[in-house]
């Protein structure tokens, strides 16, 4: 081992295991908190989308001013909003919901799934939109219903033209989950924040965080070109 | 009427703070995103290097990350230089590191690496021939990229600019967290001491909308505008 390295670490006061509990713990929250929101999300966002895309305005439109008002707002006053507005909705407190949205991690979730579907239903919309036409005039030729329609041809069809879009949707989320520590969550952010305030130190408390999420975003990038690769793979040129 | 209980006039001026930090960082970006672009395409390895680290370790950490290290490390930084010059020069040279500042340079050179992606698909669409022909009627590099380039790659960048100071608008909402009083921290702290949080928040939440709106007709507008004389295909 290079003798600056030996150093710093005999010198070394704030990367002990007690901070780096405190920062595995805060990983442990910030994938907890933006995977369910990407789930629970992605899992609202395709019907959200089918709706959107209704010539019916009556249906359409309710989507549309629900993406409208999420994309067009911060996600830091959206958090605010679910965050101290719950406590404040009347009679709550005596409900059994009152058990769970007292925890800061619950309304969190909230505010971060309603905020990744309304961006994630405006992705699938316009990867529905993009459909060529002949494919689905051939589904109807075949003979399917709507339904199947839906199942086999758009929707897988569409998945292909929305991953590039959603895989940045992700790592948007992963870097928005920071805000996360300000309604008091320790994720990794809020655990860098503690680190800091206890030994002064911002350089390392931030930068080794920083590194952390710099890991997690690559990691994110090449699951996702691994996907990307496999999804369109029938597209993929003979040759190299 | 909505009765804001008198933090009102707070609230206005929060919201010209977040409105005057969008600006200065929108310029700070596009300066950077103008270097960096240029950069990304020179032939110089080192200048190409340079950006795309800069742009890789941009997009791999979180924009609250950055701000923090930047509010409290400039500080520490500032300070440290401070001691410094005074040991070795006894040269007194202290500033406060005040949140507006660090809230503009941070987003500042965030959006700057997205900038740079955008302005560097915007330079590749110009036409080489263009370009070919500006150094053939003998114009200058200088010459060739106000008159030739610049005014071209404007037409292609703008949808992406226009994405980008969207999302741009919307983090500012951030400098709040490292305590700058821009609306969001002043509405947070009305709702904090009425206990009236829809009461503040959504007002708020509105002008946003109502900013990002405004914004998205100009882009329209501006698009409409660049692409005068072009025919669409489709």
């Amino acid at each position: 081992m290079p003798d600056f390295i030996a150093q710093w670490l005999n010198q070394n006061d704030i990367f002990t295991a007690m901070t780096m509990l405190e920062y595995w713990n805060g990983l442990v929250s910030t994938v907890q908190l933006v995977f369910l929101s990407l789930v629970i999300g992605l899992v609202c966002a395709v019907p959200l989308a089918i709706t959107r895309t209704s010539r019916n305005p009556l249906v359409s439109l309710p989507v549309w001013l629900y993406t409208y008002l999420f994309r067009g707002t911060p996600l830091l006053i959206q958090l605010y909003i679910i965050y101290y507005g719950i406590a404040q909705i009347p009679g709550i407190q005596e409900t059994f919901w009152w058990g769970i949205f007292r925890e800061p991690f619950y309304p969190a979730l909230l505010a971060f799934t309603l905020n990744t579907a309304a961006y994630t239903t405006e992705i699938i919309r316009g990867a529905i939109m993009s459909t060529p036409h002949g494919e689905i005039e051939a589904a109807k030729a075949y003979g399917m219903n709507w339904f199947m329609r839906m199942r086999r041809i758009i929707l897988p069809s569409a998945a292909r033209r929305a991953v590039q879009a959603y895989s940045n949707e992700v790592i948007f989320m992963l870097h928005s989950s920071a805000i996360a520590s300000v309604v008091t969550i320790v994720d990794l952010t809020g655990a860098a924040r503690n680190i800091y305030s206890r030994f002064y130190a911002p350089f390392d408390a931030f930068i080794f965080v920083a590194l952390i999420y710099m890991v997690l975003t690559f990691i994110l990038v090449f699951a996702f070109r691994k996907l990307e690769n496999h999804l369109l793979r029938h597209q993929r040129p003979i040759s190299n | 009427m909505l009765d804001l209980k008198g933090y009102g006039p707070a609230l206005l001026d929060g919201a010209i703070i977040t409105i005057e930090l969008a600006f200065l960082s929108l310029a700070l970006a596009v300066t950077l995103g103008l270097i960096g672009a240029s950069s990304k395409l020179s032939s110089n390895r080192v200048a190409k290097g340079a950006a795309t680290a800069y742009t890789t370790l941009i997009r791999g950490v979180p924009d609250l990350v950055m701000m923090l290290l930047f509010y409290y490390g400039g500080q520490v930084a500032v300070n440290n230089i401070s001691d410094l010059l005074w040991e070795a020069y006894e040269i007194d040279f202290f500033f406060q590191f005040d949140p507006f500042i660090s809230g503009v340079v941070t987003i500042g050179l965030i959006f700057g690496a997205y900038m740079t992606e955008t302005f560097r698909g915007a330079f590749l669409a110009v036409e080489t021939g263009q370009i070919e022909a500006a150094r053939a009627y003998g114009f200058t590099r200088w010459h060739t990229f106000r008159r030739i380039i610049f005014p071209q790659m404007l037409r292609h960048a703008l949808p992406g600019l226009g994405n980008n100071w969207q999302v741009l608008l919307k983090t500012t909402a951030l400098v709040s967290i490292i305590g700058l009083t821009d609306m969001v921290r002043v509405a947070e702290e009305a709702a904090k001491a009425e206990r009236m949080p829809f009461h503040f928040f959504i007002p708020v939440a509105f002008v946003y909308l109502a900013l990002t709106a405004g914004s998205e007709l100009f882009i329209k507008w501006l698009n409409k505008r660049a692409n005068v004389g072009v025919v669409q295909g489709g």
